[in-house]
């Protein structure tokens, strides 16, 4: 199949954020503008993932969602403190094709056997976030990243596709922010013994990391965030009257100075895996 | 535009609104509606659809709208099939037990083979890939032959009349119709809705076929 790229939109309220090692958030901008900017782009999915989920801050993601969806159309996933059927359907009914879980399925894997029944294997992502221990082993952890849930991550992948995930993201906590590469270690354990789609996240810095997550793993699909977003804030036009970038942005512009990131575009990537003979969407 | 009444049927079968929002992004007004008068009152009709065959049959049922929907392709009226609502104007499925269609086309539903020129075939099929056109008429105007479009399926259509193939998609070296047009009928395996800027222009040529 066509490998895809996938931007990932991390939200807090009704803001862009983005954190390393998925802590200290910062703002970097309104996420509609990022989402039309990646669409227009040639992403060919998109991620939303609510990564402060607190019920008071809810509506600005389905907000979020419903105005996106008006705009932009490729596939939508949503996740992010999801719990429950519920609010499951309630997601979908704002305009996504997808939820991504995470907390709730390590809580309680029925959840993903319930919702797969109910709404279809395709519409279910699992999420998992890996922190590899001192015996090698990565383990499966929640609460980005703060909390460890025992669950060694071969084991609790598999449990997820045989309970009815349609496909699974895997996030390399150790690898995330670092723009240092994929984690090819973790993907491949991973990958082996499953026949869902994968998606990697975490720790790809440029265009040849993209192209050696596909030569040498049998991912799917990978999720970027930072990678994009540098490109994005230098391109996105602002309007001054709806945000004060003031000392969001510059961080960004020091992180893509400081070479840990090469600030691409989408179509900058593709064109590389079309080069590399990696099968991608390209018009 | 839009003086031609649109109904996209809801009959609890998945986002209806990925639909009603590109048709709307057009320029096209719609009405979402589960009501048999509503859709026997329909210049022309969307049925979309995502989920098991032998449940959205079913749910038609209940709502007293499979001789509505029937009657209003077979007067010749404009229709759009997708993804379920393409696979539902076939004979029968064999999604779940065997489970009879709208039977307007002739043919069957089938589920994927388990491998394709001796690799397993991962189901469902999911994600971009190429349509093959093969007819050359008003929906296809403005589009190349090998656009991509947007997939999530399990089981694919066999019609019995090759003549009425729109596209063919080869998955993993597997060649199936991947979308239909006879006269007054285009009903699509992908989601045109979901399939950026390509697929919003095949739903802009129907939106177009209907005025």
């Amino acid at each position: 199949m066509f490998k895809r790229i996938i931007p990932r939109l991390d939200i807090k309220g009704p803001n862009l954020v983005k954190g390393i090692h998925l802590e200290g958030l910062r703002v970097l901008g309104k996420p509609e503008q990022f989402a039309k900017y990646y669409y227009e782009q040639g992403a060919d999915e998109l991620m939303f993932i609510d990564c402060v989920a607190s019920l008071y801050e809810r509506n600005s993601l389905m907000d979020i969602i419903r105005k996106t969806a008006k705009e932009i159309f490729i596939p939508l996933t949503v996740g992010g403190g999801i719990r429950t059927l519920e609010d499951i359907k309630n997601i979908l009914r704002a305009g996504a094709d997808k939820v991504s879980l995470n907390t709730a399925a390590i809580r309680n894997p029925e959840l993903i056997r319930e919702a797969s029944n109910r709404f279809g294997s395709s519409t279910v992502v699992v999420t998992i976030e890996a922190i590899q221990h001192a015996d090698g082993l990565y383990y499966a952890y929640i609460d980005n990243g703060r909390e460890e849930t025992g669950k060694e991550v071969v084991a609790w992948a598999k449990e997820c596709e045989q309970l009815g995930a349609g496909e699974l993201l895997i996030t390399s906590v150790d690898k995330e922010g670092t723009g240092s590469g994929a984690n090819i270690d973790l993907i491949n354990k991973l990958t082996a013994g499953l026949t869902i789609p994968v998606i990697a996240h975490g720790g790809i810095g440029n265009k040849e990391h993209v192209a050696e997550v596909f030569s040498t793993t049998s991912v799917s699909a990978v999720a970027l965030a930072s990678i994009l977003h540098y490109d994005a804030v230098a391109n996105i036009h602002y309007e001054k009257a709806d945000y004060s970038l003031e000392g969001n942005t510059s961080f960004l512009k020091q992180g893509a100075s400081s070479g840990r990131f090469s600030p691409f575009r989408i179509s900058d990537i593709k064109a590389h895996l079309v080069q590399q003979h990696i099968d991608c969407r390209v018009d | 535009m839009g003086t031609k009444k649109i109904v996209i049927v809801d009959y609890e079968m998945g986002n209806l609104h990925s639909v009603d929002n590109a048709c709307k992004l057009l320029g096209y007004e719609t009405t979402i509606s589960s009501d048999r008068d509503t859709i026997r009152s329909a210049s022309a009709l969307i049925l979309p659809g995502v989920g098991a065959f032998g449940h959205a049959m079913a749910n038609l049922d209940a709502l007293g709208l499979i001789d509505p929907i029937k009657d209003h392709i077979q007067r010749g009226n404009p229709f759009l099939g997708v993804c379920l609502g393409f696979q539902l104007l076939f004979e029968e499925s064999s999604e779940f037990g065997v489970h009879k269609g709208l039977a307007i086309l002739k043919g069957t539903v089938d589920r994927f083979p388990a491998s394709s020129q001796g690799q397993p075939l991962k189901v469902p099929h999911m994600g971009w890939n190429r349509l093959q056109i093969v007819q050359d008429n008003r929906f296809s105007q403005g589009l190349n032959p090998n656009e991509f479009m947007y997939f999530v399926h399990s089981y694919y259509t066999n019609p019995t009349n090759p003549s009425i193939i729109f596209s063919k998609t080869t998955y993993e070296g597997f060649e199936y119709c991947s979308s239909v047009s006879q006269e007054n009928i285009l009903a699509v395996q992908f989601h045109p809705e979901k399939s950026s800027i390509k697929g919003l222009k095949l739903l802009n040529n129907w939106l177009t076929s209907i005025e």
